[in-house]
């Protein structure tokens, strides 16, 4: 009943082609986006500082990755390598270049991890699937050696950790530790929205086009003259500059100070590959809903037993939560292969003929 | 309606209840310790004797002396696995907590204590970062709020130089021989590296800087290193699996041990045993005696263990890092106790929590009142001076038990301070700090 879009009639090219053509969509995306920017007059410090601005983070790394895997079908496991791209490239240029703009900043960063990001998306012109994650995985190793040897990346500074130094945006401060959490929320809620916006357009443009069919039939796409060389390098360059952003944000509105380590195999890599997996391949949205479970749920498992005045030790709770944790992706995606996409599409379904089904 | 009468009668008790709690958390005074540990993860066989430390020091006070001049103690730990970003959110979760707030973090992870020290300025919560962290923080006019005695990686290394020195006989003797830093590639790890450089230049050894990747289980290049370079010492600063795994490569290559000195962070009883008889002669560095034999410990087994010194030993009790557990969270109360003297016995905010560790002074007195008696040396911090320089010492394994193996070594003030002096100075440049004046 809620969901019908009976009567919903397009009169103009443009109407029919609106990022959301069904007036309830339109709704309930303003609405959550409404809501989004509504969350620092309730949440604490904890709730913005340690979950929200980590999933906005998260949740702009999985676009990216989207973009590259579940779009374009390259696979990638150099996520945590492109974000440190990122952030080394944001901390160089924030710290060496007196007054410059910390938004201009993060998007020049951006593009510092899209040009490393072509060039180890070189090899997907003659190796697919497994082969060149490996590929992507020599990226991860390899950068991330490299920021840890090379000490001009942090400034030659004993201990080889960079720290986000602190910056305004229109006279508020937004990194730094002396930035609220309100404002750094803000700016990656932004940058979160803007990008997702851009990235829900790209793909179903004609690039994104390009790029499904690449995905779906490389030999096929290439004989109806789609360039395979142009394309893959794109979608490198596209998922790459999301992962720098998101990077850049991580140590500038998340972290505040790291060493490499944060942006590891396990800290970063899969922990996206899990995200997309689970949320679903080839779906904006999924990539958002994915980074809230990962990311929500260890911390939703971890407070549950305390919440409930269940006292266990410390570490039986981390190994309880992990455990349970495994349990649920495994179950998830028995019951759900496609992932929190295809089951928001289910629901959908229902809900258009919901509460008369006939 | 009977169910609805039974669930009425719950709620009504279960808001009773609340009300009654609540009322009842707002009249004790009480004093929050957070604990940021690792009991599981690459870094468990590390932290888990350091969590006990912690947790059996503070329940003792609240057990036998009713807490710290009769103000509660209460803690709670959350896991961080040793890694920074959970790190963040147990410091977020925590550091409100309690009728006042957190008094004082101990990370137990330089690089979570990196990422805490532009926070700790701005939320009002001082660090103990208790001989880890950044060195550079001993310079109490720049870094306000956090504290790292007794000594700092740069007085450790300083103070391992001086042991070498001795035992070739004389720094003379030192040029020319070949010295590894066998580290963690972190910032833990690196830390060490300035200093050592400094002292090669000075003294004319060879130094070589291995580092170990994380988690550091893997090191069959790094020794194939070692065999080929033949070092006279190596100095390691590993955390974790590392030390073990190192500690059984060098008895593979039947490295000998008495050349092969860890840092205090790779020295403790989980690193040796599982090396076996190949680790006899292990040498490392360390500010505290092992074992269970102190006064505190007899007290623990008391109290805490009604007296079972096999549960005991089951819990860590002894153990190199359940010591430091203790000995920390023995820091950490005294400084509570110092700033009770001035603001009063109740529960304090972080703020007045900075300047008891600022004041604090842990005499031979205290130390021989406490059960601290031969095991940890007096320690003074001043405004100035947050790290003291305190004497380190070396301490050998024998295969079942560790026993000091030098005389107490004062690291090199005239070296170390002015290099932590100038690093002090450029972090305040790029971060607009103005030092205070100590005067």
């Amino acid at each position: 009943m809620f969901y019908r879009e009976a009567g919903q009639f397009k009169t103009t090219y443009q109407g029919d082609q609106a990022l959301f053509p069904v007036f309830q969509d339109k709704v309930a995306v303003l609405l959550v986006i409404i809501a989004a920017y509504a969350v620092p007059f309730f949440a604490d410090e904890y709730w913005l500082q340690a979950i929200f601005i980590q999933f906005l983070v998260f949740a702009l790394m999985a676009i990216g990755l989207n973009i590259l895997m579940g779009y374009a079908g390259q696979i990638s496991l150099g996520t945590g390598a492109f974000a440190a791209v990122g952030a080394y490239a944001c901390y160089k240029l924030t710290t060496n270049i007196e007054g410059m703009n910390i938004i201009v900043a993060i998007l020049l960063s951006g593009g510092c991890a899209a040009a490393v990001g072509v060039l180890f998306g070189l090899p997907s012109l003659r190796i697919k699937g497994f082969y060149l994650a490996v590929a992507t995985l020599a990226a991860q190793f390899f950068i991330l050696w490299l920021f840890n040897k090379v000490g001009w990346f942090y400034n030659d500074n004993p201990s080889g950790t960079i720290t986000a130094p602190p910056r305004e945006i229109f006279g508020i401060l937004v990194t730094g530790p002396s930035a609220s959490a309100e404002a750094r929320y803000i700016v990656c809620l932004t940058f979160l929205i803007v990008f997702a916006w851009f990235a829900k357009n790209l793909v179903r443009g004609r690039i994104g086009r390009n790029w499904m069919a690449i995905r779906d039939m490389d030999i096929a796409a290439e004989i109806i003259g789609i360039r395979p060389l142009q394309t893959k390098l794109l979608a490198f360059a596209i998922s790459s500059f999301y992962c720098g952003v998101a990077g850049a944000l991580m140590i500038f509105c998340w972290l505040g100070s790291a060493e490499t380590e944060a942006f590891d195999l396990a800290n970063v890599s899969f922990r996206v590959l899990f995200m997309i997996i689970i949320g679903g391949l080839g779906s904006i949205g999924g990539s958002i809903m994915g980074a809230a479970f990962i990311i929500l749920m260890p911390i939703f498992l971890t407070n549950f037993p305390p919440m409930i005045g269940v006292e266990i030790s410390t570490a039986l709770q981390k190994h309880l939560e992990e455990i349970i944790f495994g349990v649920m992706i495994v179950v998830f995606l028995i019951v759900e292969p496609e992932g929190f996409a295809r089951l928001w599409q289910i629901l959908r379904e229902k809900l258009r003929k919901w509460p008369f089904p006939y | 309606m009977k169910f609805r009468k039974a669930v009425l009668a719950a709620a009504g008790a279960v808001v009773g209840f609340g009300t009654f709690a609540a009322a009842e958390t707002a009249k004790a005074d009480e004093q929050f310790f957070p604990m940021l540990v690792y009991r599981t993860g690459a870094y468990a066989p590390s932290g888990i004797p350091v969590a006990n430390g912690f947790r059996d020091y503070y329940t003792l006070l609240n057990k036998r002396d009713g807490g710290i001049n009769g103000v509660t103690v209460t803690f709670e730990e959350c896991e961080t696995q040793y890694k920074t970003n959970l790190g963040v959110e147990c410091y977020e979760k925590l550091k409100g907590n309690g009728p006042t707030g957190a008094s004082l973090f101990n990370p137990y992870s330089t690089g979570i204590t990196y990422q805490l020290i532009p926070k700790a300025s701005v939320d009002k919560i001082p660090i103990l970062s208790m001989g880890y962290g950044r060195t550079s923080a001993a310079d109490g006019r720049v870094f306000e709020w956090v504290f790292n005695p007794p000594a700092t990686y740069w007085s450790q290394a300083s103070a391992v130089i001086k042991y070498f020195s001795r035992r070739v006989g004389g720094y003379d003797k030192l040029a020319g021989k070949k010295i590894v830093h066998l580290h963690h590639n972190s910032a833990y790890g690196k830390e060490a590296n300035p200093t050592l450089e400094v002292l090669a230049k000075r003294y004319g050894y060879k130094l070589t800087m291995i580092p170990v990747d994380h988690p550091g289980q893997e090191q069959s290049s790094q020794w194939r290193q070692i065999r080929r370079i033949k070092p006279d010492f190596i100095f390691m600063s590993g955390w974790g699996v590392m030390n073990q795994v190192a500690i059984k490569e060098a008895g593979n290559i039947r490295y000998p041990m008495d050349q092969f000195v860890g840092n205090w962070w790779s020295g403790s009883d989980a690193d040796v045993i599982p090396a076996g008889d190949g680790a006899k002669g292990y040498l490392s560095t360390t500010f505290h005696g092992a074992g269970a034999d102190f006064g505190v410990h007899a007290e623990i087994i008391k109290h805490i263990y009604g007296g079972d010194a096999a549960a005991a030993r089951e819990n860590k009790v002894g153990e190199v890092l359940y010591n430091r557990g203790v000995v920390n969270a023995m820091f950490a109360t005294e400084a509570v106790r110092t700033a009770q003297a001035k603001f009063g016995n109740k529960s304090l905010t972080g703020e007045q929590v900075r300047w008891g560790l600022e004041n604090l002074n842990i005499t031979q007195e205290t130390l021989d009142k406490l059960g601290f008696k031969d095991m940890v040396s007096p320690l003074k911090i001043t405004c100035e001076d947050h790290e003291t320089m305190g004497p380190v010492i070396i301490q050998k394994w024998d295969g079942a038990k560790w026993s000091y193996a030098s005389e107490w070594l004062t690291p090199m003030r005239d070296i170390v301070r002015p290099i932590v002096e100038a690093d002090a100075a450029a972090y305040a440049k790029e971060n607009n700090i103005t030092p205070r004046d100590c005067k």
